[in-house]
């Protein structure tokens, strides 16, 4: 190899990429500080989109919502207007958090603790303490210009009644971005009703994010390591399905439906293919309560599974009734956070809440599903620490980061790289 | 104080001890036994059940979601092997919602839980409090509804095995 091994900050010389294409990730990329800092100026601060929250987070004007976007920390507002803000949770004096809350509401102004700065609802400096000095004495020099400074405010892009925010003036349409076959999936799921939400929380997860990111657009894995989906028809990789990957390849939709001819209402086993393989999903494991996965036909169509993804941290899915979307924070090479937001929606009849409730068992840091992509990310960053310049083969399916009808397949893995490496110039 | 007898506190505070053990000792086949068979139990965090979110990490209003979480623990989920330590507090009595007397004694009980992983790592996983309505039958109490109320909303990689 011609790059040493060594965890050096080398902001002028990025890490070489093994090779050209998608197929063999060096392990590097989830240890490197110096990649970390790429991705933060590159994706983070660069010209991708990033969700903020969801338009009901911040219904009224003087309401705000912080979030963050990679390692910056960013507050959200709606004004008197109805129009939505973002900007840095930086204070253009000395650098301290503006806000400290996490949420709330009827706010015409922030003010920072430390010296009382003041900026407005758009993230715009208002008012500087003292700056005329006291009787005649100190104060600001006469060309301090109040409008020159402010922390970095973000382009906003609102669809389905999600927020998404850039820090970048170079950040393409958002709708052309997301591509023909991204957007009309996020209106299947969201169009045209008012979400409610019904649960937050964060799953930490010990683990570089592009690995959780990689786990979600892995449809490979899913039957394998989570037998719930196999034994009760969830998703079986022999449903009818597809996966859906965007020019860029940072953005993918996997799905499946109910194959009605070949269904077996979850009364046979998986058998065929999944016997031949000896892999461990095949089981005859039963529901003592299976109210669980009871589930009601909400999109008029018999696709049961939806996961799609917006590069570089979105995801917005749909697993029967359980629709959630989670937002992948950065916070260290070796450590993530993963929000989840559990969503219902205003329509929905108590029988249907109830059936969303338990079907939220499905997900989150407890899911009957999610549990295990919240250890296998940790198992992968501990087998590589001694391993570097080793690299992950992602061959399932080809090399090419391209929509395929079949699930068992990384196109969409690959796809994620391509952008990735596209976006941080590695 | 407390509208309860001491017989009554005791007998609480004695499931209660009963349940940490249980789970702490990997009996969990035991774990449903200490509710009533239509029952409620929550995992959930101080923020959402102040905010009145109805989506909890966990969710059951059976014995038999209770049972399906401790065979899919033990047939279906992959997980690192790992061990807790309940430290509970004494319990509250809490007053009866009104309306809702006959429902069972309310208690609020403090908790903290360790993680030991089988390299010997141990972590505190989680502090909180348990929100109980117990029913007081002739033989011990049995578990209405246990609500776990996480103190944080952060939980670190998994919550596999129940609080």
């Amino acid at each position: 190899m011609s790059q040493p091994a060594e965890y050096a900050l080398s902001p002028t010389q990025p890490p070489h990429w093994p090779g050209d294409g998608f197929t063999r990730i060096p392990y590097w990329a989830f240890q490197r500080e110096d990649v970390y800092a790429l991705e933060q100026t590159h994706i983070f601060q660069g010209p991708s989109w990033h969700y903020l929250c969801l338009e009901v987070d911040i219904p009224d004007a003087g309401d705000f919502h912080t979030t963050a976007v990679g390692d910056a920390p960013v507050v959200v507002t709606r004004d008197a207007d109805g129009e939505i803000h973002a900007f840095e949770n930086r204070c253009a004096h000395r650098g301290a958090l503006i806000c400290l809350d996490t949420k709330g509401k009827g706010r015409k102004d922030f003010a920072c603790v430390y010296h009382a700065w003041t900026y407005d609802l758009k993230g715009k400096l208002t008012g500087v303490a003292f700056q005329k000095g006291i009787k005649g004495k100190g104060g600001m020099p006469p060309d301090f210009k109040i409008a020159e400074h402010g922390p970095r405010q973000l382009k906003i892009a609102r669809l389905h009644g999600l927020v998404f925010g850039s820090f970048s003036a170079d950040a393409p349409d958002f709708k052309s971005w997301l591509g023909p076959e991204i957007e009309p999936r996020i209106g299947r799921v969201l169009a045209g009703r008012k979400p409610v939400v019904l649960g937050r929380y964060t799953q930490v997860l010990p683990n570089n994010w592009k690995l959780y990111v990689e786990n979600v657009k892995d449809s490979y894995h899913a039957s394998i390591l989570h037998l719930f989906f196999t034994t009760f028809e969830l998703n079986r990789l022999s449903q009818k399905g597809a996966i859906v990957v965007d020019e860029t390849g940072g953005h993918h939709i996997s799905y499946s439906a109910i194959d009605r001819k070949t269904s077996s209402n979850g009364t046979g086993s998986a058998g065929g293919e999944y016997a031949q393989q000896n892999i461990r999903s095949d089981s005859k494991y039963r529901l003592q309560d299976p109210s669980l996965l009871q589930g009601f036909n909400e999109f008029g169509d018999d696709i049961t599974l939806q996961i799609l993804s917006v590069f570089p941290t979105f995801v917005l899915q749909q697993i029967q009734n359980c629709i959630a979307i989670r937002q992948v924070v950065p916070r260290a090479p070796d450590r993530t956070d993963l929000n989840w937001t559990i969503l219902g929606f205003e329509t929905d009849t108590p029988e249907q809440r109830l059936t969303r409730l338990k079907q939220a068992n499905l997900v989150g840091p407890a899911g009957f599903i999610s549990m295990e992509d919240g250890c296998v990310g940790g198992f992968v960053q501990r087998g590589v620490k001694a391993a570097p310049d080793e690299s992950a083969v992602l061959q399932m399916g080809g090399s090419t980061a391209e929509s395929s009808e079949s699930r068992v397949t990384e196109a969409s893995i690959r796809g994620f790289w391509k952008a990735w490496r596209a976006q941080t110039g590695i | 104080m407390s509208h309860i007898t001491h017989d009554t506190f005791f007998a609480i505070t004695r499931v209660q001890a009963d349940y940490a053990r249980c789970i702490d000792d990997d009996r969990l086949e035991e774990w449903p036994s200490f509710f009533l068979e239509s029952c409620v139990y929550k995992i959930t965090s101080a923020a959402s059940h102040r905010e009145g979110y109805e989506a909890s990490v966990v969710f059951a209003n059976s014995r038999g979601m209770l049972t399906d979480r401790i065979t899919a623990l033990r047939e279906a989920n992959i997980y690192e092997r790992h061990a807790y330590r309940h430290i509970l507090g004494m319990p509250s009595i809490l007053p009866p919602i009104l309306g809702e007397e006959t429902r069972g004694v309310r208690t609020e009980t403090p908790f903290m839980v360790a993680r030991i992983m089988l390299d010997g790592t141990t972590d505190l996983f989680a502090t909180g409090r348990y929100l109980d309505v117990w029913n007081i039958g002739s033989n011990e109490p049995k578990l209405a509804e246990r609500l776990v109320v996480c103190d944080s909303s952060r939980f670190d990689t998994l919550l596999a095995i129940p609080l």
